[in-house]
């Protein structure tokens, strides 16, 4: 049973990686083919870096990620403070229901009504195009907000309650309490938030199709644009540094959140030792 | 009174660490034995070998009659009521109790007939179709019972099944719990941190500490004749103070020499001296058989607890006489009232005053208590 | 008596202090979910006339029932239905030997079950074109051992193979999750009062994961039925799906108004699909994660 159970995940895993295995293969191929592998070379990664759209198109993409990320970071943290804060149910239902919607809805739709409201607004203002970096950022801080907000709440929830009214017993004023005190205490949630967004912005192709034109380009868009043509292993190449990258900010993420975790068992070990220490 | 189950010299370690070190223990049909000690003692983990979650690295589990250290918990006539009780959140109360029986593939009319008969003797008659999460702690618990019940199995397991109710409740509990086993016959292992709890409620006690068991006994036998340190002060209060053996029936401790009841111990030999805090007459200084000077008095309602300093030794005493603090007493102690022990590896440990508050401090923390 | 009515009146500024940071989110969310929402309906139910003005017009409505998308919208169904079942059937195993790893290997395996989602799904996509293509790999190890050519792309299940894998670890995930919170003293208990193996699996472990699978059946659901870069690329666009007409309407023909009927169909299904997923998770007492 044991070793059926091992088989199996191999198998899955075998399913799962295969594909990025072969395209990280080849993205060293010396040839210009994706089925026959001549030989290794660093051949395509190389006319990467030397092509200027290339390098246009990535630059475009961390920008957005890091700019919608953090607006998203900003807007969301406020928000999840707001709304834990918020009295009214039906106000508190209203706006978490609102919120989540980009997250249950389907990209596709998602991507498609802003692009309308945008169509509109152009038509509107007799706009000669309206479509590009500011509607994708828009569009980019919309679908990222739910996922900061979701990641925040359970960290204020979590919060001593108590917290903020002893920063304000001893002097603080509320904005002060929530910088000082509160803000520390969510800080992971927050950065987890950001990460979240960073890398969801870094993927999205539907969403950010619909709302840009040709002139604004991210990676996604590109390789999209690249697979309609005849495609060259520099597609790998560039899609292995991509992932790369997204590895990178995971393992950091998740070497943060490990590092949290140690600091608190470290914390509940001490209280054990406190505890048994009395005890003998 | 036939043995139904036998442990017999069951050791058991977790990465290195031997949680049960060569237990040997009998337990007879329709017992209500009581496996006591605080947390990490091995209590739980020998419970969990009898139901067959756990399995011994050494020794034999003997279930009337047959080995059965490798048969697993679906079949083994036992039954058990686990540590929070584990009820299905995904079916209600009749669904839950009916739950063996639905195994068994039994006919509908005898499910129900069996599954309101233990909803009577559990007091719960009326709630089949209720939430089992919805239900309290005292109701969770009983569904709990009668779950277990249900097959009617040869022994029950408890394991800390009043933990988690207050303490009103757990005393109600206590009783119910023994009015069911002498009604149903059934031997109930019991597995607690309580000692109030293990006194009141088993016919079998067993003290246990450091994955070894202390001392197996009736309730009685362990209050009046701890073996040792650790059971005197594990259970009640005790005052262990180091003594001489003079010769049979006469004791020496604390500078004065007492005539006791106990015997068979060598001549001048060492020895720890047990004297429980109600056994103590206070008396006028001059009258007493030891002097010393009140550093303490709460009053309990019943009676007044005293810390009293004698010779540097802090001992703890009940009297219903006030006395002020700070003036000097005797104590007047009859030869029933002393208990002479071997010395043990806990000599020493337990037994003295002096830092009581901080024991105090200890027990109300609720955590501390906590098994596992 | 001043102090506690002070004290009220900063209390209340606080919690208006406190709300009044949900602002900017509300403002935003107004501006940017909810009025596109509300032009999708409203360009769903108009048309434009020759000089750009737009009229009320129920004519995108009823198009739907016409021939060229009645079978889009039961293709894209059944497509993503056969999917969600192979994602189900294959993960359920898996996220159940997951949650019975050693806890400290679990955290590694997750990771690796989530990392291929990080690649981007038009790589992933395409990589799998490239193994079966013609000339790909498949085809090339065949000709290599002396077997005939297959024909493994541009068919059905080539489709459905996309987003089986593209969507997998949206269903271990969260039936993994449920799984690992499984107390193991239910466990315990199931086997106490006489379950073995396969009983405990069918008594306990399923009823009590039901809300991770449902919860990883609408999140593989959900994207399959609306995806469209899939079904062009594994099924040579012979297998039109609701996601390809939408964006046919948007990127070529202009359409905006029946590309927005057709997404307000699609969003309109998926509700419906929740609701009747939530139907089920509630009938079960379980929650949707």
């Amino acid at each position: 049973m044991k070793l059926l159970s091992r088989l199996y995940m191999v198998l899955i895993f075998v399913f799962l990686y295969a594909p990025l295995l072969i395209m990280v293969l080849f993205s060293f191929n010396e040839a210009n083919s994706l089925s026959n592998f001549t030989g290794f070379s660093l051949r395509w990664y190389e006319e990467l870096f030397q092509s200027e759209e290339v390098l246009d198109v990535l630059s475009n993409t961390l920008i957005l990620a890091l700019l919608s990320a953090a607006i998203a970071t900003v807007v969301g943290t406020a928000a999840a403070v707001g709304i834990e804060k918020m009295r009214t149910r039906w106000l508190k239902t209203a706006v978490n229901t609102v919120s989540n919607m980009p997250m249950m809805n389907p990209d596709i739709v998602t991507g498609i009504s802003m692009a309308l409201l945008f169509a509109f607004a152009m038509k509107l203002f007799h706009m000669e195009s309206i479509f590009g970096f500011w509607t994708v950022l828009i569009a980019h801080v919309t679908f990222n907000l739910p996922y900061v907000i979701l990641s925040v709440v359970p960290k204020i929830r979590q919060m001593d309650r108590f917290l903020p009214e002893a920063a304000l017993d001893l002097g603080c004023t509320p904005m002060q309490s929530f910088f000082k005190v509160e803000l520390p205490a969510i800080l992971p949630g927050v950065l987890s938030g950001f990460v979240m967004a960073l890398t969801l912005s870094l993927d999205d192709f539907v969403i950010s199709y619909f709302n840009t034109d040709g002139d604004f380009q991210t990676l996604p868009i590109y390789i999209f644009g690249m697979t309609k043509r005849t495609v060259t292993p520099d597609i790998y190449s560039l899609s292995t540094l991509l992932f790369a990258g997204v590895l990178l900010l995971l393992i950091l993420s998740n070497l943060m959140q490990s590092h949290a975790e140690r600091k608190e068992q470290r914390i509940a070990a001490a209280k054990r030792r406190a505890r048994s220490g009395r005890r003998g | 009174m036939n043995k139904l189950i036998e442990l017999k010299g069951i050791t058991k370690s977790y990465d290195g660490e031997t949680v049960l070190n060569h237990i040997n223990l009998d337990i007879h049909d329709h017992e209500f034995v009581t496996l006591l000690g605080p947390s990490g003692c091995g209590k739980t983990t020998t419970l969990r070998i009898i139901g067959g979650f756990v399995t011994p690295d050494e020794g034999d589990v003997i279930f009337d009659g047959a080995r059965i250290n490798d048969l697993p918990p679906y079949k083994r006539h036992v039954n058990t009521v686990f540590q929070k009780y584990a009820l299905f959140p995904h079916l209600n109360v009749y669904e839950n109790i009916a739950f063996a029986l639905r195994l068994a593939r039994l006919p509908e009319a005898e499910i129900s007939r069996r599954v309101k008969e233990m909803l009577a003797l559990v007091a719960l008659s009326g709630f089949e179709k209720k939430n089992v999460n919805l239900l309290s702690g005292g109701q969770q618990q009983r569904v709990a019972i009668a779950r277990a019940l249900i097959n009617k199995p040869r022994v029950l397991l408890l394991d800390e099944p009043l933990g988690a109710l207050d303490l009103k409740l757990r005393k109600d509990m206590q009783n119910e719990l023994k009015k069911i086993q002498t009604q149903t016959g059934i031997t109930f292992i019991y597995v607690t941190h309580d000692q109030e709890e293990a006194l009141s409620m088993s016919d079998t006690v067993v003290v246990m500490q450091n994955g070894v068991i202390q001392q197996i006994g009736t309730p009685t036998d362990i209050y009046n004749e701890p073996v040792n340190a650790f059971v005197a002060d594990f259970i009640g209060e005790s005052n262990i103070v180091d003594g001489v053996m003079l010769e049979d029936k006469l004791v020496s401790f604390s500078g004065h020499t007492f005539p006791c009841l106990d015997s068979g111990f060598g001549k001048n030999q060492p020895v720890d001296v047990v004297v429980r805090p109600e056994d103590v007459d206070v008396v006028s200084p001059e009258k007493g058989m030891l002097r010393g000077i009140v550093s303490s008095v709460t009053f309990k309602g019943v009676h007044y607890e005293i810390i009293v300093d004698i010779g540097g030794f802090k001992w703890m005493i009940q009297t219903t006489d006030y006395v002020a603090p700070e003036a000097e007493i005797g104590l007047y102690i009859e030869p029933d009232a002393i208990h002479v022990m071997n010395k043990s590896e806990f000599s020493g440990q337990f037994g003295d005053y002096s830092s009581f508050s901080d024991e105090m401090d200890n027990i109300s923390d609720p955590d501390a208590t906590e098994e596992e | 008596m001043g102090r506690v009515i002070l004290k009220e009146k900063m209390n209340k500024k606080r919690s208006f202090l406190r709300t009044a940071a949900a602002y900017p989110h509300m403002v935003w969310s107004v501006l940017f979910i909810v009025a596109p929402l509300i032009f999708v309906l409203y360009y769903a139910l108009t048309e434009e006339d020759a000089s750009g003005n737009f009229y009320f017009s129920f004519a995108n409505i009823t198009a739907l029932a016409g021939e060229s998308y009645l079978p889009v919208f039961f293709r894209s169904i059944c497509f993503a239905v056969v999917a969600t079942a192979i994602c189900l059937v294959l993960a359920y195993p898996l996220a159940y030997f997951l949650s019975k790893c050693k806890v400290s290997s679990q955290r590694m395996l997750i990771m690796l079950v989530m990392l291929p989602m990080w690649m981007n799904l038009l790589i992933r996509t395409y990589s799998w074109m490239n193994i079966l293509e013609t000339n790909g790999l498949i085809n090339n190890l065949l000709t290599t051992i002396g077997l005939p050519n297959a024909k493994l792309l541009g068919n059905g299940a080539a489709v459905v193979l996309g987003m089986v894998y593209n969507f997998l670890p949206y269903m271990i995930m969260p039936i993994y999750t449920v799984m690992s919170k499984i107390d193991s003293r239910y466990l315990e208990a199931a086997a106490d009062l006489g379950c073995n193996g396969p009983q405990t699996m069918l008594r306990v472990i399923l009823p009590l994961s039901a809300s991770g699978i449902i919860s990883g059946i609408t999140m593989v659901f959900v994207p399959s039925v609306s995806t469209f870069y899939i079904s062009q690329k594994m099924g040579n666009g012979r297998f039109e799906m609701i996601g390809d007409t939408i964006e046919r309407q948007f990127m070529s023909n202009y359409d905006y108004h029946m590309g927005a009927t057709l997404s307000l169909v699609l969003m309109v299904l998926i509700i419906i699909c929740l609701a009747v997923m939530n139907r089920f998770g509630d009938e079960d007492g379980g929650v949707l994660v």
